[in-house]
């Protein structure tokens, strides 16, 4: 937070997983501020708040003839997961995910950390950070 | 000629994260299936043609991508299994790609022998 001298940033998020090249950047931005001792508050809105879904999993491929564990395929989950473990205390990860956008995907089965909001919890972030990053659905 | 000609044209869209691009896994899916298919590659998805690519170390939050991405070797491998990938020569020199980047199996196009092509397929897939 600004008022007590640590910085924090607020990315907000809309594109679901697997879909857009933005996301893995954002999720790389998120790694790096937390390295630097920098929080991060996480707005999901839209297909973004399937990026937490628990149940993501891995699979072979068939193209390439090799089995699940041969491909070890990545899951936006299982690296918000090692996000959160970073962002434990401090410097500090908060994610919340847009609750109207959950009930309307059946996405409330999600990893552990993130929390439901709204909007105005993307508002609060922006007020209370350094600076906000918003990348939108193109 | 095939009877199906899928275009790709959006690139590095979702590719760290599936360890591939979805459209040439979905045209190499439909081969094995025996579908007759070719792709071809235009504007920003030129370059997933181009050799040497190394998408490795990444890793976020401790959790590395043990398997990154080969979008070369999966154009070939396509090229391999009997898929005419085809890419358009302008979008190659706009991007200052030269011949000698290229990955085996691919053939040049140009913007004018586009219409052509589509016209040589009974479909075109457009992504």
């Amino acid at each position: 937070m600004t008022t007590s001298g640590e910085k924090s940033i607020t990315i907000a998020l809309m594109d679901p997983p697997y879909e857009s090249g933005t996301t893995t950047t954002a999720l790389r931005i998120m790694d790096a501020a937390l390295r630097k001792g920098i929080s991060v508050n996480v707005f999901a809105y839209e297909g973004a708040v399937n990026l937490t879904m628990r149940g993501q999993a891995p699979h072979p491929n068939p193209v390439k003839g090799t089995s699940i564990e041969e491909q070890d395929h990545p899951s936006t989950a299982k690296f918000i997961a090692g996000l959160f473990t970073l962002g434990a205390d401090s410097p500090k990860l908060e994610w919340v995910n847009c609750g109207l956008c959950v009930d309307e995907r059946g996405a409330g089965e999600c990893i552990d950390g993130p929390r439901r909001g709204g909007p105005g919890d993307l508002f609060k972030f922006s007020q209370e950070s350094t600076n906000t990053l918003i990348i939108g659905t193109r | 000629m095939p009877g199906i000609l899928s275009i790709v044209e959006r690139a590095y869209h979702g590719t760290i994260e599936e360890q591939d691009d979805t459209i040439l896994w979905l045209s190499h899916m439909i081969k094995n299936a025996g579908g007759d298919v070719s792709v071809l590659l235009r504007s920003n998805a030129v370059n997933y043609a181009v050799k040497g690519q190394d998408a490795s170390g990444l890793s976020i939050g401790g959790v590395a991508l043990g398997i990154p991405p080969t979008l070369d070797n999966d154009v070939v491998a396509l090229s391999t299994a009997g898929v005419t990938v085809y890419v358009v020569e302008e979008d190659l020199s706009d991007r200052g790609i030269g011949n000698d980047e290229l990955c085996d199996g691919v053939t040049k196009v140009k913007r004018s022998g586009l219409a052509k092509l589509f016209d040589d397929h009974d479909a075109v897939w457009h992504w």
